[in-house]
């Protein structure tokens, strides 16, 4: 799946202080019936996002004209539990969003934004609140996100945390490579170990 | 050094380890379903892969199929394009596909079991985090996202970092009305639903020595709701005993030669893991859950702790009860319920319908509830048929669906309407999960059953007889 490559991102963000986010939220299971990858912005979060009638719920973050062109989202602990639903990540990208950031994720969440172009960003708990109050205080706070150096910075005060990545998807992020491109390149040791295998 | 269960078969999975990065990690057995395979044959033909090996590939349809008239034309446009693109793909690369209406359709986790797709020492994924299943036989087994999902299919690989190794010990003997799905909803009420999140985990124990294949794959499924990417079961007799002769096991010298492979398949007694957890049988009491994460479950004559009682934020806490109606300090005993599930990857199993029916023998289901009794695959309605459980469903006042997925996740119309609340015996109690606005009461089928019979929360140990 190609997406663009990821350098360094300065932006606003949709704070989202909710814990134990789980991908049932960002996407609901009704909208999984699609056989291609197209529109998944349309249904992000739809139970948070729209009343039952349709029309914006205007108190949710996402619909806050504030925040409107953010490319961040900062979340709470635990982001993207549950389903494996890879289209969760899609919805997430569809909306125009390059990075999440929360103190925690689930495995699997996380892994599928690493192969759909979103970067996922654990900070510590501390800083993680630290983005809250400033967002909160100032819908305006641009924070940066620099993947080359792996620091992600409150741009008004400087205030910064480094985060962990590992250096093979960090190189896939920054050139726009996946897995399948990799794998691809080494069929023939593939298939010498397939060949070793009891059943 | 010593290694556990969990390094020996992921070990011996590794093409390749790439520097500072995952491990090249082969897959013995795919499954795929008509939901998170679609994207990836098309990326596949996209890039003019093919599918490298369609032998270890396994398609069934299960989350979007009606429970209903399955003879018929699937009526949602949408669901039809899915079930179809699942067998045209299938056809196209080769892969055996179990669509509807065929006698091995059922949901993937429980007709890979049936099967005999599943096997100890194996390497197991699926576009579904529910693969965790499989897990009860020795084998590692996880969910995996639909780019993965392309890459098993053109080259039988996914990138992998190893996960990190937990054992959770639950030794003594489980009470009265204490389910496989109690033991799992325990352990994950105490390790929070990211408890285990960056771990695989391996049960051991007596209460898991003790339980039969089918109440191990109900606690390996449930092990991603604590966060875990799967956990496993040592294979031993039992295991054996449960794949022997059924259809894709191996036969004859491939037995032998696979049973010597599966014997070596056991965690060393100097085997370090990098956290460990002990539990109690005796400390474990039918569960239920009262919120909106699998985490937040308790005993079901408890009350709902107060907000001061429970690790995380209150704000979140409150939001999750608000969204259920509850309020901190409620019993959870005598409320009124609308509906009850039987069924999913998680309790769909035939033991799981001996439970329920061993409750509503000879009773009557309540008027106030809708009840949807929903076997995990075509074998498991047959076994239903030919034990005579059939009749005790019937004669209670249920009536036995077809199978499929449900109103686990409620993709087909089998959708809990808002504001009813639901005695559910699926993996998730997420808000709408079971349908927009539906609220969720995980449970066994013995909860499911006793609360089904009396039309409000019950304590199935007040209808058992010791």
């Amino acid at each position: 799946m190609a997406y663009d490559k990821f350098e360094v991102l300065t932006s606003t963000a949709y704070p989202l202080p909710i814990e134990n986010v789980d991908t049932d939220q960002i996407i609901p299971a009704r909208f999984l019936k699609a056989t291609e990858r197209v529109d998944f912005d349309k249904n992000f979060f739809r139970d948070w996002r729209y009343n039952q009638d349709g029309t914006p719920k205007a108190d949710f973050p996402l619909n806050k004209e504030i925040y409107a062109g953010s490319k961040i989202l900062v979340g709470g602990r635990n982001f993207g539990s549950g389903s494996s639903r890879e289209h969760a990540a899609w919805s997430v990208y569809d909306f125009g969003l390059r990075c999440v950031i929360s103190s925690a994720f689930a495995d699997i969440f996380k892994g599928n934004c690493l192969n759909v172009g979103v970067l996922p960003v654990q900070v510590s708990p501390e800083f993680a609140d630290k983005l809250f109050d400033a967002i909160m205080a100032d819908p305006k706070t641009e924070i940066k996100v620099d993947l080359p150096n792996q620091k992600v910075t409150l741009v008004a005060t400087g205030e910064s945390e480094s985060f962990d990545i590992n250096s093979y998807k960090k190189d896939n992020m920054l050139n726009g490579f996946d897995d399948i491109d990799y794998l691809k390149n080494i069929e023939n040791e593939i298939s010498a170990f397939a060949e070793t295998r009891p059943f | 050094m010593a290694k556990t269960l969990f390094d020996k078969v992921w070990d011996s999975h590794v093409v390749r380890s790439v520097k500072d990065g995952p491990d090249v990690f082969f897959i013995d057995r795919h499954f795929i379903h008509e939901v998170t395979s679609p994207v990836a044959f098309l990326g596949l033909e996209s890039r003019g892969n093919s599918v490298v090996y369609p032998e270890r590939t396994f398609a069934t349809a299960d989350h979007n199929t009606p429970t209903i008239n399955q003879h018929l034309p699937v009526e949602d446009p949408l669901s039809a394009n899915q079930l179809d693109a699942l067998e045209n793909n299938a056809k196209k690369h080769g892969i055996s596909h179990w669509g509807l209406g065929d006698k091995n359709n059922g949901i993937v986790h429980v007709v890979g079991p049936e099967n005999g797709i599943t096997l100890p020492g194996a390497t197991i994924v699926c576009g579904d985090s529910h693969t965790s299943t499989h897990g009860a036989f020795g084998a590692i087994a996880f969910g995996i996202g639909t780019s993965e999902v392309e890459m098993v299919l053109s080259t039988q690989c996914i990138m992998q970092p190893k996960p990190k190794k937990m054992r959770i010990n639950v030794n003594g003997k489980l009470g009265l009305g204490v389910t496989p799905k109690d033991v799992a909803l325990y352990i994950i009420s105490k390790q929070t639903t990211s408890g285990a999140t960056g771990y695989f985990v391996e049960y051991a124990g007596d209460v898991f020595r003790d339980m039969s294949m089918e109440g191990r794959m109900t606690v390996c499924n449930l092990s991603i709701e604590m966060g875990a990417r799967g956990g496993m079961i040592a294979p031993d007799e039992k295991t054996f005993e449960y794949i022997k002769g059924r259809s894709l096991t191996p036969k004859g010298a491939d037995w032998d030669k696979a049973m010597k492979y599966w014997e070596t398949l056991y965690t060393e007694d100097d085997a370090q893991f990098d956290e460990e957890f002990n539990y109690d049988a005796s400390d474990i009491e039918p569960m239920i859950t009262y919120g909106t994460n699998p985490g937040m479950g308790m005993g079901v004559t408890k009350s709902i702790p107060t907000a001061a009682n429970v690790e995380g934020g209150a704000e979140t806490y409150k939001k999750s009860l608000g969204y259920m109606s509850f309020s901190e300090g409620d019993s959870m005993i005598g409320k009124p319920i609308d509906f009850v599930f039987l069924g999913s990857c998680t309790n769909g199993r035939i033991e799981d319908f001996r439970a329920f029916c061993s409750i509503v023998e000879g009773r009557k289901k309540a008027d106030n509830v809708t009840a949807w009794l929903v076997p995990g695959s075509h074998k498991v309605v047959d076994q239903i048929n030919a034990e005579g459980l059939g009749k005790i469903i019937t004669d209670a006042g249920f009536v036995l669906r077809e199978p499929g997925c449900s109103a686990c996740l409620a993709m087909n119309d089998d959708k809990i309407p808002a504001g009813k609340l639901s005695v559910s015996t699926s993996n998730r109690n997420f808000e709408g999960r079971q349908g927009p606005g539906s609220r969720t009461l995980l449970a066994s089928p013995l909860v499911a059953a006793a609360s089904a019979v009396e039309g409000v929360v019950t304590d199935p140990r007040t209808l058992l007889v010791s």
